[in-house]
Formats: C-alpha cells, structure tokens, sequence
C-alpha cells in the first residue's frame, strides 16, 4: 500500500504539477505559432519574467497574502500577469512587428525571439543574480497531507498548497480560454486568423488587435507558469533553454495551433518525464518479498535524473517522424 | 566600388583593433585572443554554411563543439594505463557486443515485413518494445561497469594519438549526428530544426557531463595535448603563434574549397533553394537533398572548429559548454558579419571575438566605477555577486545586437555579393 | 456616377506591371465580368482594386472616391466585399462563425444579415454548426460569398467563383449572383467559364496582356464573331 501512495505522490502528483506546468506555456507558445507563425524562442524567459515581476511584488507587500489566507505570491499573480502581458505586447512592438511589416521568414521571426530571450535573459540575470530564490517571503508552503483509509498504509498522500492553487488555475485558465476561442468575437477572429490569415485581413479583421490579444494570453500564461511552477519549487532565473524544449514538445504533440492540443501535450511530456525518471524498483518491491528467487536491482529507473532532458526530445522527434501534424491535428507543417 | 571602399576601412578598422590588442595587452595575450577567435572562424563558417547559403537555423551549435572537443580528448589525451592493465576494457568491450547486437536486433525487426510479417502497427510495436528491452539491457549491464571504471580507474582515458585524429573523428561525428537530426527535421518547417538542435546540444552536454567514466564528468580532463609544439618547449608567444598558423591555413583551405562551391552549380542551386523554395523544387531541384548536404556539411566544420578550440584551450570540461559562448556568440558573428560572405563571416568572427574577450574587462571596470560612485554618493551596498552579474548582463548586448543587426541591417556589415545575371 | 471604375491603371509585383493600363466602370446594378485567357491579368486586376498590390499608375474610384492603394481592411470599411479564388473559407470554423468573421467590422447587430445570407444560400442554413471545411465545393463558395456579403457591401468582387465546379453547382452559384445582384449590389467578377458568364453580365470586359481587348454589353460580346472566334472558344 506504501508502496502505492509513493507511486501517488512521486508520479501522479508531481506528474501532474509539471504538467500543467508545460502546458500553460504550450498553450502560449501554440497560440504564438498559430497567430504569429514562429516559434517563440523568449517564451521560457518571459516565464522567467513573470516570475521575477512576481517577486518583487511579493517583497514588496509581503502582508497581503496572510491577510487573505493565501500566499502573497499568489494574491499578487494577477498584477504581474497583467504587466507580463503588457511587457509582451512591447516587445512585440519594438522587435518582431518591424520584422513582420518587411515580411521577412519565418526563421528570421525565430532568430528575433532568440535575441529577446537573450536580452531578458541578460537582465533577468543583472537585476535577480543566477541563484535561486524562493516565492516565499513573508509566508510559508502549506502542506496538506491525506490520509488514506487503509490499515497497511501508513504514509499519507502530500499536497501541497501551490500544487492545488496550480491545478485551479489551470482549470479555470482553460475553461475561460475556451469560452473566449468560441464565444467571444475577438476569440474567433483568433482562430480565422490561424486557420487564414490572408482571409482574416479580406474579411476586414483587424490583425494587429489579434496579434495584441495573443501576446497578452501567451504573456499572462507565460507568467502564470513561471510563477506557479517557482510556488512549488524555487525560481531559478536560468531555467531558460532547459524548460523551453519540453514546452515545445508539449506544443508540437499536441498539433500546433491547437490549444487543447497543447493542454494534451503537455500532460503527455509532464508524465513522460516523471514515469521515465521514477525509480520502479519502490513499486515492484513486494513483488521481491512474494517471490524469493527475484532480484531486483535498487534503480530500476528508464532514464536517470541527469538526463531528464532526453524524454521530451525523444517525443519530439517520436512525434516529427511519425506525426508531424501532432496529435490533435495542427495546421501549419 | 562602393562595396570595395567599405571592405578597405572595415578591415583596416579590424587591423587597427587587433593591433591595439597586440599591443595594449601584450603578444601572448594578443596572440591568444587570435588563435581563439580562427577557431571561432571555423565555427562561424560552418554557420555561415547553414544560413547563409541554405537558411537553416541551428540552435545548437554548443553540441557539436562539445562533441569536437570531446573526440580531441579521447584521440589525444595519453592513454591511461589504470584503465587498459585491468579486465575493464575487456568488459567494457562486452557491454559493446550486446549493444552492436541490441541495435542489429532493432534493426532486423523494422525490416520484418521481409518475411511476411503482418500488421504494421504490430511490427511498430514490436520494434518499441524491443528497443526498450534493449536499451534497459544494454544500460544495465554498462551501469555496474561504468561505476568499476569510475572506482579503479577514474576515466578511460584517451587513445593517445595525434589530436588531429580527433579533429577528424570529432567533425564526422558531428556530421552523423547532423545527418540524423536533419533526415528528421528539414522536410517540415524550419522552425522545428531549430527546436531540435537545440535540444539534442543539451542532451550532448548532458551526456558528457554525467558520464564520468567516458569524460571524467565534472572533474575536467587537462591538460589537451597540441598539433604542433606546446607552450612548455617553445614558450607561450611562439606556440600559439605556430597553432594560430594552423588553423589559419585550415581557414585558408576552407574558404578556398567554399569559393569553388558557392560558384559552382552547387551553390546555385543552393542558393535558389534559399530564395525560393517552391520554384526550386518545381523546377527538380532535390530541396531537402541539397539542404542535407549543407547542413552536414556545416556541422562538420562545427566539429572540426569545436575540436580546435576545446584543443587550444587545453581543458575538457563538460560544464563550460554554454550556449551563450558556443552558439548564440558564433551566430552574432555570421549574421554581423555577413551571413553567406566567406570574407563578411571571418570579419565578423575576429572583430565579435576580440569585442567580447575585451567587454569582459570592460564591464567589469564599469561596473567597479559605479560601486564605487554608488557607495560613495549613496551609501549603496553592492551585491557580492556584482561581477558575475557584470558579466551576465554581456548576454543583453549579445541579444541586443542581434536584434539589432534583424531589423537594421538584415545582411550584415559585408552583404553576400548576389551576381544580377541580366 | 459610377459604382467602380478603374482609369488605365498599371499594377503588379514589385517593379514590374502585369497590368498595362486597364480601364473598366461598372454601375451599381450592374454585373461586370472580366474574361480572357490566362496570365491576361484578370485577377490581377481584382487585387490591385482591393489594395492587394500596387498600382504603380493610373487611379480607382468608388463612387468617385479615389481609393488607389487603399488597405483591404479600409476597403472593406468603404463597402467593398472580396471573396479569393482559393482558401476563400476558415476551414476550421464552423459556417456560422465564417459570417460572423464577414461581420467583423461591424459594431451593430446583424442578425437580420446572417437570415439575409440564409436566404440567399438556404442550403447553409442546415450546415451552419458544422466546419466550413466538411462542405463541397459548391457551398464552400457559398459560405465565402455570404461572407462578403455580411458587410452590406455595395461592390462584391469575386475571383473565379465556379472554378473546380460541377456544371450544375455551376449554374446554381450564377443564380445566386443574380439574385444577389438584384438586391442592389454590384458585382464584379473574374471567370473562366467565359460564355455563361457573360451570359448574366451588364457588361464584360475582355482582357488580353494586361490590357482591354473590348469592352461592351456581356450580350453584344456574346454575339461578336471576333470575340467568340479569338477569346470565347469559337
């Protein structure tokens, strides 16, 4: 039974966590490819942006989460989404609308997302150092532990409080995003112009509204993600290029373009990664007291830690031979 | 004309700068920074190669000058004797036989259908399953050996052989590696070979930072053995001088060879791939074919110019692959410089190499004068970690540069001559 | 005064002009139908009306407003509906939502416009849940002209709208310019399938190099033995 709640806590949970990690992100970057079509190199330092603009809030007025009953970094989420998005839109302004309005290739786009995440890498690292840091400043990480019913099982499942605000969030970012896609008239003229952007511009659709809309989706998501993922661990400013593939991944799983693609995606890398790490000698262990003549070695691991990077490429190049269009069928090849 | 005068006090510009180093911080100095950045030089025209004639976006450069660099070690670092007196080659040997065997079983069961076998989601089945049998195999029985050579030995150690051999080595196995990632990723979108570029440098680098037993992980292999007479017979000045010979004669080769191609109906067609990729391909042009070769082709030279630098450096050290130093650096110079100009791409790489050997003083002083200013008129206490960030905060320029050179002079300071056949 | 009129212009890519001067003017009830062999640059001449490239000479006018170079979505503003010869529908919308993209610019409510369309197309108004990429052919362009028409415009142009159907889906999408036609907007198009074009035209316009050939009643062109003889298949 311990053996089970391990499995629980270790991969469903974790599994879980980084997840919704990838796919609030995968969610930005598929909108971005599908608007914009490029893919968007800043998007792990945006994430990383966010997350810094979050701290600074929180140092700032470290009382507010307690008097709310939430952590401070949390309560302080939604002004950092917000300037995230605003700093999205800018950057946009100053280094890839020039570049669109000459109507350069797309690679050039992807080159130009690289000089950002450079820049902001650059500052990120000048202002907040290279270390890590915790979101926590005035509060503490609420942990809730559930016990199972169960005489054998004497370890409790452990959540914490970031993971359940994480799992909200993404439920209720998802829900509003799909309201949005298919209610609102702005949301649908996003999908006119990532089906055809020629027709969206014939039709009299305002593509530079378009543009600024998913700049502040991807941007508030990116923040969001950054920001929830360092509640849960610490913020390390240089995730960067580490985070940015799993997160491609997860976009290009789920077919680019395609949102709930991305939400996909991303689960499928996020538990990829926790069951290829995940160490099964823990589960199969009663299996070598049942059976004597078995014996297993102490790491039955797939992949080691260290090499945790290797599963997302691995799906990515998976799903470049075999499926190019992703799961859910994308758009663009 | 016009383009002749430019040139002229561009590379006088260029003359003037490297002889101010020469002389501000003295021959030895001087003559490093130079053999450094020829090496860069390599790097960069192998970039030059990938964008320049063919448009393709490598992100991952760091892994082929990690993978270069680590077959200089192992052809040319001295044998160690630790290693060979045990039964541990021996095993190790053996953990290659079940590997060679493991792939020739993978391989024989995608070509199932030969015999009749039925049911291609079966077969692909079977080849999944098998390859993870295979693999946990294979990794279990290297497991128990890596850590015994850890234990009794430290590392393999090297061949012992002449380093160029693993220049050689190191540029074809870039070059297979490429052939891969680029049999996978050039018939969809380019963005996509960026992505996995630079997915499979962090794998490289992962790879050799963890394993020890190969690379001594962490712990650095030095010092790297030279092609031509080291420091310690004919002093600093004259050895590097000797190397920076050799690979300018290297350079001097490879831009004598890309001359002949980019001319040739080669670089044609190479060229109108680039520009037009739907007419290219109407017309029968073999587009992914050609994007192949040059994309092998450039990583190649990736490897080689990896392996000269990491030689030159004299230190195996895994960690110190950066993307920053090993990719993003070689492509401001190429786009800088001029992306598909041979000459724009050295120009490009000598002048950013001795900006960003000298911004690192340069940040640094700045950045005492303000903490400085800073106690003094403020009473402000700098973080202790203010010269790291110093040298961070070169990474801004860097990306700003690039954007920059995107938007205001997408073609560099010495554009690709194009030839109006009228 | 004339609905459209063009005053020799001279467009194209770049530098280089396909049109060498090209003079047509359709009034507002009017059909006009541009025909001529291929590369004449009879589409070429509906892009460079609706601002899709350059007119390098030469000027517009709708309703006398000169609207030379203006931006497609300024033109959609001024009244001007342009339905593309390919790609002419959001595949991955559903057929209601690809009207309501024709709506975009549009702040009021215009429901009564989606029961117009309807009307017009009654075979949409059963698929309007369902992707426009699930249609065939026929009603595909159907959901692309309705499209257009979801601005009121006063001026529809269209690009080659009965390429690649049945002669059958053929005539029914000539009926339907027709009627739309009847409802007071005028209509400009671009075809291949010259005589029954021509057939409903006001007045057609024969294009050969970038140029008009002749200019007339889509009837007189019909009967004239040089026209039929060197542009219309004998």
């Amino acid at each position: 039974m311990n053996e089970f709640i391990f499995f629980i806590n270790i991969v469903v949970i974790s599994g879980a966590v980084i997840g919704s990690i990838y796919a609030l992100g995968a969610i930005g970057v598929t909108l971005i490819f599908g608007i914009l079509r490029f893919a968007h190199f800043a998007h792990a330092d945006m994430m990383t942006l966010g997350t810094f603009l979050v701290l600074v809030l929180t140092a700032l007025f470290p009382a507010v989460g307690p008097a709310i009953g939430l952590p401070t970094a949390f309560v302080m989420m939604p002004l950092a989404m917000a300037a995230t998005a605003v700093i999205a839109i800018g950057i946009d302004k100053a280094f890839y609308k020039p570049l669109r309005e000459n109507n350069v290739k797309p690679v050039v786009m992807v080159m130009a997302s690289v000089g950002v995440t450079l820049m902001l890498q650059g500052l990120i690292r000048f202002f907040a150092g290279t270390g890590s840091q915790s979101l926590f400043v005035d509060d503490r990480k609420a942990i809730f532990r559930i016990d199972l019913p169960f005489e054998s099982a004497s370890r409790a499942i452990v959540v914490t409080e970031p993971q359940i605000l994480l799992f909200l969030f993404l439920a209720v970012a998802v829900v509003s995003l799909h309201l949005f896609l298919n209610k609102s008239r702005l949301g649908k003229a996003m999908r006119a112009m990532s089906d055809n952007p020629d027709l969206a511009r014939v039709s009299g659709i305002n593509t530079n509204t378009v543009v600024g809309v998913t700049w502040i989706i991807a941007g508030a998501l990116a923040c969001a993600a950054g920001t929830l993922l360092s509640l849960d661990v610490t913020l390390k400013p240089d995730l960067s290029f580490m985070i940015l593939l799993p997160i491609f991944a997860a976009a290009i799983v789920g077919g680019v373009g395609h949102p709930y693609g991305a939400l996909a995606g991303g689960f499928v890398v996020g538990f990829a990664e926790t069951l290829a790490v995940f160490n099964w000698a823990f589960l199969l262990r009663p299996l070598e007291q049942a059976l004597p003549w078995l014996d297993l070695p102490n790491n039955l691991a797939f992949v080691p830690t260290e090499y945790k990077i290797t599963i997302p490429f691995f799906i990515l190049v998976a799903i470049l031979i075999w499926r190019p269009t992703g799961i859910f069928k994308g758009k663009v090849i | 004309m016009q383009n002749a005068k430019k040139e002229i006090i561009l590379f006088s510009g260029l003359a003037v700068l490297v002889l101010w180093v020469l002389v501000a911080m003295g021959p030895a100095f001087g003559v490093r920074v130079l053999a450094e950045a020829s090496c860069y030089a390599i790097l960069a025209l192998g970039l030059t190669i990938q964008w320049g004639y063919a448009g393709l976006f490598n992100a991952g450069i760091m892994g082929f000058v990690a993978l270069g660099g680590f077959m200089a070690m192992l052809f040319g670092f001295p044998v160690n004797e630790d290693f060979w007196n045990t039964d541990l080659p021996a095993q190790l040997g053996g953990v290659g036989l079940k590997a060679l065997f493991g792939i020739a079983l993978i391989y024989g069961s995608t070509k199932l259908y030969k015999l009749g076998f039925p049911g291609k989601k079966l077969r692909l089945t079977l080849t999944l399953v098998l390859s993870l049998a295979v693999y946990l195999w294979v990794k279990t029985s290297l497991d128990p050996v890596a850590s015994a050579i850890e234990s009794q030995a430290g590392f393999i150690g090297g061949f012992g052989w002449p380093i160029w051999i693993g220049w050689i080595v190191g540029g074809s196995l870039a070059g297979l590696i490429a052939y891969f990632i680029g049999h996978i990723c050039l018939g969809l979108r380019s963005d996509y070979l960026a992505i996995a570029t630079l997915g499979i440098a962090e794998i490289i680098k992962a790879f050799l930072k963890n394993a020890d037993w190969l690379t001594r992980g962490t712990l650095t292999v030095s010092p790297l053995p030279w092609p031509g007479p080291g420091p310690a017979e004919i002093g600093f000045v004259a050895a590097r001088a000797v190397y920076l010979s050799l690979t300018a004669v290297i350079i001097a080769g490879l831009v004598f060879l890309l001359y002949r191609a980019y001319n040739a109906p080669w670089g044609r067609t190479m060229r109108a791939i680039r520009d037009n990729e739907l007419s290219s391909s109407a017309m029968g042009k073999n587009v992914n074919g050609r994007r192949l070769e040059v994309f092998i082709f450039g990583s190649v030279l990736m490897g080689i110019g990896g392996a000269a630098l990491i030689t030159f450096n004299g230190i195996f050290d895994p960690s110190g692959f950066l993307p920053l130093n090993h990719t993003f650096l070689i492509w401001v110079m190429v786009i800088l410089g001029g992306a598909g100009n041979n000459l724009g791409t050295l120009f490009g790489a000598v002048f950013v190499y001795v900006v960003w050997t000298m911004s690192e003083p340069v940040a640094l002083y700045l950045l005492d004068v303000m903490r400085n200013l800073g106690e003094a008129w403020f009473a402000w206490e700098a973080p202790a970690d203010l010269d790291s960030r110093a040298l961070q905060a070169r990474v801004f320029v860097i990306g700003l540069i690039i954007s920059l050179v995107l938007r205001y002079a997408p073609k560099g300071l010495i554009p690709e001559k194009v030839a109006h056949h009228t | 005064m004339a609905l459209i009129e063009t005053n020799s212009i001279y467009a194209g890519y770049g530098g280089m002009n396909i049109l060498n001067g090209v003079n047509m003017s359709i009034e507002q009830d009017e059909i006009g139908v541009i025909v001529g062999p291929n590369g004449a640059g009879k589409s070429t001449t509906l892009k460079a009306i609706f601002g899709l490239l350059n007119v390098n000479e030469g000027n517009i006018t709708l309703r006398g407003e000169d609207i030379t170079n203006l931006s497609p979505d300024k033109l959609v503003h001024k009244g001007m509906g342009f339905v593309p010869q390919e790609y002419n529908v959001f595949t991955s919308l559903s057929v209601e939502e690809n009207l309501e993209m024709g709506a975009f610019i549009r702040k009021d409510d215009f429901g009564y416009m989606l029961e117009r369309v309807y009307s017009f197309f009654p075979d949409l108004k059963d698929k309007r849940k369902q992707p426009a990429g699930e249609l065939s052919g026929g009603q595909r362009q159907m959901v692309a002209m309705g499209r257009a028409l979801m601005v009121e415009p006063s001026l529809l142009l269209l690009d080659e709208p009965t390429a690649g159907l049945s002669p059958l889906y053929m005539n029914e999408i000539f009926d339907r310019i027709v009627a739309v036609n009847e409802s007071g907007v005028g209509v400009l198009m671009v075809e291949q399938n010259a005589k029954q074009a021509l057939r409903i035209a006001h007045k057609g316009f024969v294009l050969a190099a970038g140029q008009n050939r002749y200019t007339d009643t889509g009837e007189n062109l019909l009967n004239d033995p040089e026209v039929a003889k060197s542009f219309l298949g004998g």
